[in-house]
């Protein structure tokens, strides 16, 4: 299944630009350290998906790179650059500029995104003039071409939120974020509040949008199953920490932290034998005090007494993230012994 | 011997019919899945036999009689919620809500409650009892929660238990340890579940039956492996096509099916008697029915007509 796709979608070349460079990039929320020395590089046209469960850091990523970070969290260390220009230091007038135009955002409840007051196309007119001098019947019939590109009707633009699905509700904002062309769209859990067959439709669509108008896709969410067949490359985050990152076709059989291993496993199969699965033991941690050494040790099955050296090393020395092969990072003593 | 049984459910929202017909049977040491996506009616479904709304026709049968509104059905018929943030009073112990359903329905005396919240406690697997027991649901996680839920629900010895999309808001990492639960729990305790959920991968996983709604209706149903690798009913064939990542047809806009079938808009195999006759639930194989023309022939009609 994984080959057909992926012959179907070629993965960029290896030359492409650098879009967004996260380098060391620390967040914290007061004491509480959400994002911990992630770098990770986007490159121009390619989906980028970053996985991991509920407070593992993905989102505050994203927010971060979109500058959207609210008090108490900040940007404590590193940088987030984009095409080489370091976004930390950026005046609200220079990020109120470069937000929609180079980088927009999907969130995952469209319900909350949309004003339910206000037509669907007055909401692209108002977005559209904060961001550029453009007439009121000019910016309402690109919302209409917007909304067709999507799969919507154009005169839905009279549509309140209300009279729309939940699905069609998420393609206006998808259409929205697209309305200025930016070069990376950072899509955190677009499809997870909607049913399966519309979930598949709307990652089909974002597909072809992003062949046909080249951006570059930040896709967080916590299921890996969809990263497999819709992503580049992928990277999987566990309690704020980047703990691997490889190409989306080598996650089923190349994956190498005990983490990753047991998403995995935690997906039971459609088809085939069928086994009574473990999932992963315990709980992912309180970031207020994170365990020491691996902060995955006291849930890895491969973390026991008995290797004396190696069960040291896991609990007290943080494992670095290191290339295994071109590619490929892991964080994990297993790996870098 | 079937512990609870549903016969021609029904239930009207003012003009929406929710639920429309729906019939099937619980039995002890069993889960059955219903699913099917958002406003398919299958929450609904669970919420009548938990006597949460009222049907507007017809019944549900608990041993074999009409099922009262009374103490015993709702401590003999329980329910789990997919949201276990909301479900827990935030400024209670874990102790205070699993005591509770003990001390009302009487279910041990009073001087043996504590040690068996401890033992539901360890049951389902929050351990150790007595640390857990002393905690607030803010400081669970939520599959945590999910489980103290549960706990909850096996206080008052139920034989069924209605268990309302129990995973779908927690950690992709913990949520296989609940569905191991539930077969642990029907295993040991002979325990009839009803699974309702939109992951068929899941349901696969802990449910021996499976039932398929679609706009109200049981479209399909039988045992879990012959639904999912020969499913007769083309709804559940997209179900399952949108599951495997397999190209989906764009989904038209849902019309009033008339008196035909209700899927007839999405269907790629439909005929002409589709959109003007209902089909029923007909079974086609051994304990494997459908509602569909084409694929389960309805006695009385013939598709080449």
């Amino acid at each position: 299944m994984t080959e057909v796709l992926e012959r179907a979608r070629p993965v960029p070349p290896g030359g492409s630009e650098v879009l967004v460079e996260l380098q060391d990039l620390v967040v914290d929320y007061g004491t509480v350290r959400a994002v911990d020395h992630v770098s990770l590089q986007i490159r121009a046209g390619e989906i980028v998906g970053l996985a991991g469960e509920s407070g593992c850091g993905k989102s505050t990523t994203g927010n971060a790179i979109m500058q959207i970070l609210r008090p108490p969290a900040q940007v404590t260390s590193g940088r987030i650059l984009f095409r080489g220009d370091d976004l930390t230091g950026k005046s609200t007038e220079e990020l109120r500029q470069f937000r929609w135009r180079n980088v927009s955002m999907v969130f995952q409840s469209a319900m909350n995104a949309l004003n339910p007051v206000m037509r669907v196309g007055e909401q692209f007119v108002d977005m559209m003039r904060a961001h550029e001098r453009i007439d009121r019947g000019t910016a309402l019939a690109r919302s209409g071409e917007l909304l067709e590109r999507v799969g919507i009707d154009r005169r839905r633009v009279r549509s309140y939120p209300h009279e729309l699905s939940g699905g069609m509700r998420q393609r206006v904002i998808i259409a929205m974020a697209l309305a200025l062309s930016p070069e990376i769209v950072i899509m955190d859990e677009p499809t997870t509040a909607l049913d399966v067959v519309v979930q598949r439709e709307i990652l089909q669509e974002i597909e072809a949008l992003k062949r046909d108008l080249g951006f570059a896709v930040l896709f967080i969410t916590h299921d890996l199953s969809l990263l497999i067949e819709f992503a580049d490359r992928i990277g999987i985050m566990y309690a704020g920490e980047l703990v691997e990152t490889l190409p989306a076709g080598a996650l089923d059989r190349q994956a190498l932290h005990p983490y990753t291993l047991g998403l995995l496993r935690s997906f039971p199969p459609l088809s085939g034998p069928l086994e009574r699965m473990q999932g992963i033991p315990g709980s992912p941690p309180d970031l207020a005090k994170p365990p020491s050494g691996c902060r995955f040790h006291p849930r890895c099955p491969h973390c026991l007494p008995g290797d004396a050296a190696l069960f040291v090393r896991q609990t007290t020395e943080k494992p670095l993230l290191r290339e295994v092969a071109p590619g490929h990072r892991v964080a994990c003593h297993l790996v870098n012994r | 011997m079937t512990t609870l049984e549903v016969q021609g459910l029904m239930k009207r929202f003012a003009k929406l019919v929710a639920v429309d017909g729906v019939s099937f049977e619980l039995q002890p040491g069993t889960i059955t899945a219903l699913v099917g996506e958002s406003g398919s009616g299958k929450s609904t479904v669970a919420r009548l036999i938990a006597q949460l709304y009222e049907p507007t026709g017809g019944r549900v049968l608990f041993d074999g009689e009409d099922a009262r509104d009374d103490r015993q059905y709702r401590s003999q018929v329980q329910m789990i919620f997919q949201d276990p943030f909301g479900s827990l009073n935030p400024v209670k112990t874990v102790q205070h809500h699993i005591a509770r359903p003990l001390r009302i329905h009487r279910i041990v005396p009073r001087s043996q409650v504590t040690a068996r919240v401890h033992e539901l406690l360890e049951t389902v697997g929050l351990v150790p009892p007595e640390d857990i027991a002393a905690k607030y649901p803010h400081e669970l996680s939520g599959g945590q929660r999910q489980r103290v839920a549960i706990a909850r629900a096996l206080a008052v010895r139920p034989t069924v238990i209605l268990a309302d999309e129990p995973t779908s808001m927690l950690d992709v990492s913990i949520r296989i340890g609940i569905l191991n639960l539930m077969l642990q729990l029907k295993e040991d305790h002979e325990l009839a579940f009803l699974y309702v959920t939109h992951d068929l991968a899941s349901a696969r996983y802990v449910a021996d039956e499976m039932l398929v709604m679609y706009a109200g209706q049981i479209v399909e149903h039988g045992p879990t492996e012959d639904v999912l690798q020969e499913p007769l009913h083309p709804y559940t064939r997209l179900l399952l096509a949108a599951a495997a990542a397999n190209r989906v047809e764009r989904r038209p806009a849902q019309r009033d099916a008339g008196g035909g079938c209700r899927f007839v808009d999405r269907c790629p195999l439909a005929i002409d008697v589709c959109s003007s006759v209902l089909p029923e639930l007909v079974e086609a194989r051994p304990g494997h029915s459908a509602r569909c023309h084409v694929t389960a022939p309805q006695p009385g009609f013939n598709p080449a007509d």
